[in-house]
């Protein structure tokens, strides 16, 4: 046996290693890829939140680009993005679908009030059954819908800013959603400086 | 230091009894009262819900996770079991449909899994053929000669054991 073979466990050691580092610093290990990718949208119906006599269906979701985000008012991550949403339903004509997803219809009402409904529809999905349909296991979760109603995108996690820039606002100018920049988005709020986008 | 190997007994006592007081609370941290018509659909609704993998968590399956996911998905197993009237496979296409490969804990061969099935064959061919070498090896190995000299060193190193 020669001296180097006497280094051949150490290198499977280091090697074990490196393959754990790899491992656990990938990403994507807490991020299930989504069955619904690439398929259409489930069908469903179920009660909008702020007018519960009114049945929303797939068919509302369909002839446009529509940004489906699953939020609740117990799950802080949503908390933190939905500056984000609301910078995104200002600057897009896209689609805003909100699953409010096991949650307390009248907190989630007074959510909307005190934060701001980034949202054309919010649907009540307080035994999450919708979110079942969806394979939804946590919230957040945002689903992008091309105008057919096929999955094109999802994000488990929160939409910020690099979600927004890298992954959202490619495939919505691919989907032909009209955006305008951000500048223009501000224009008008009076905290902003009154120079931006004259 | 017959202290010191008791305090080690004790620690090992203590870490047995610790995992398997814990591997019984994983396994019955949960139990969701659903009335069944009879014991075969029970065991069947448990059969089932030992199978999946909770989405949520990773490495515990749906009877042994406190998640409210599984107990969502516990709900729903037993909805189409017994009031929908689903098979076993239709079940698992349910859920596959909705949370993928994942939650049956039984990858299929494709583009993205073929490494982790053909990894232990590779490994299995490989130890075979170390093996085969080393019998190999081993046979044709011929007895070593020894000179006078040898066998008067042996000798001696052995007397002065």
């Amino acid at each position: 046996m020669s001296r180097a073979s006497l280094f051949v466990p150490l290198g499977i050691f280091i090697g074990i290693l490196a393959l754990g580092y790899v491992g656990f610093s990938l990403d994507a290990r807490n991020q299930l890829p989504s069955a619904l990718l690439g398929k259409p949208f489930p069908e469903f119906s179920a009660p909008l939140l702020l007018e519960p006599e009114v049945q929303i269906t797939k068919a509302d979701l369909l002839g446009q680009p529509a940004l489906v985000n699953v939020w609740a008012t117990w799950c802080p991550t949503c908390k933190s993005e939905h500056e984000q949403l609301m910078y995104i339903a200002s600057a897009t004509d896209v689609l805003m679908v909100g699953v409010d997803y096991k949650d307390r219809p009248a907190q989630a009402i007074q959510w909307l009030q005190q934060y701001g409904n980034p949202y054309d529809y919010v649907i009540d999905d307080r035994d999450g059954s919708l979110g079942i349909e969806l394979g939804v296991y946590g919230a957040p979760e945002t689903f992008l819908l091309n105008a057919a109603g096929e999955v094109v995108y999802k994000r488990v996690g929160d939409i910020n800013i690099r979600i927004w820039e890298n992954e959202l606002l490619p495939r919505f100018k691919a989907l032909e959603v009209e955006v305008i920049t951000q500048a223009e988005a501000l224009q008008g709020q009076p905290t902003v400086g009154s120079g931006a986008g004259q | 230091m017959s202290f010191e190997f008791k305090l080690f007994n004790v620690q090992a006592v203590a870490f047995c009894l610790l995992m398997v007081a814990n591997s019984v609370s994983q396994a019955e941290s949960q139990i969701d009262i659903y009335p069944f018509a009879d014991d075969v659909e029970e065991r069947r609704y448990k059969g089932l819900i030992e199978e999946f993998r909770c989405p949520k968590c990773l490495n515990t399956n749906l009877a042994g996770s406190d998640a409210p996911i599984a107990k969502d998905l516990r709900r729903t197993v037993y909805r189409l079991q017994v009031e929908q009237g689903y098979s076993d496979q239709q079940i698992r296409d349910y859920l596959r449909e909705r949370y993928g490969d994942f939650v049956l804990y039984d990858p299929p061969f494709s583009k993205q899994t073929w490494y982790i099935w053909l990894i232990p064959v590779g490994l299995g061919i490989l130890a075979l053929a170390v093996l085969a070498r080393l019998l190999v090896g081993a046979r044709r190995q011929e007895p070593v000669q020894l000179s006078d000299a040898d066998r008067d060193r042996i000798a001696t190193l052995l007397k002065e054991k």
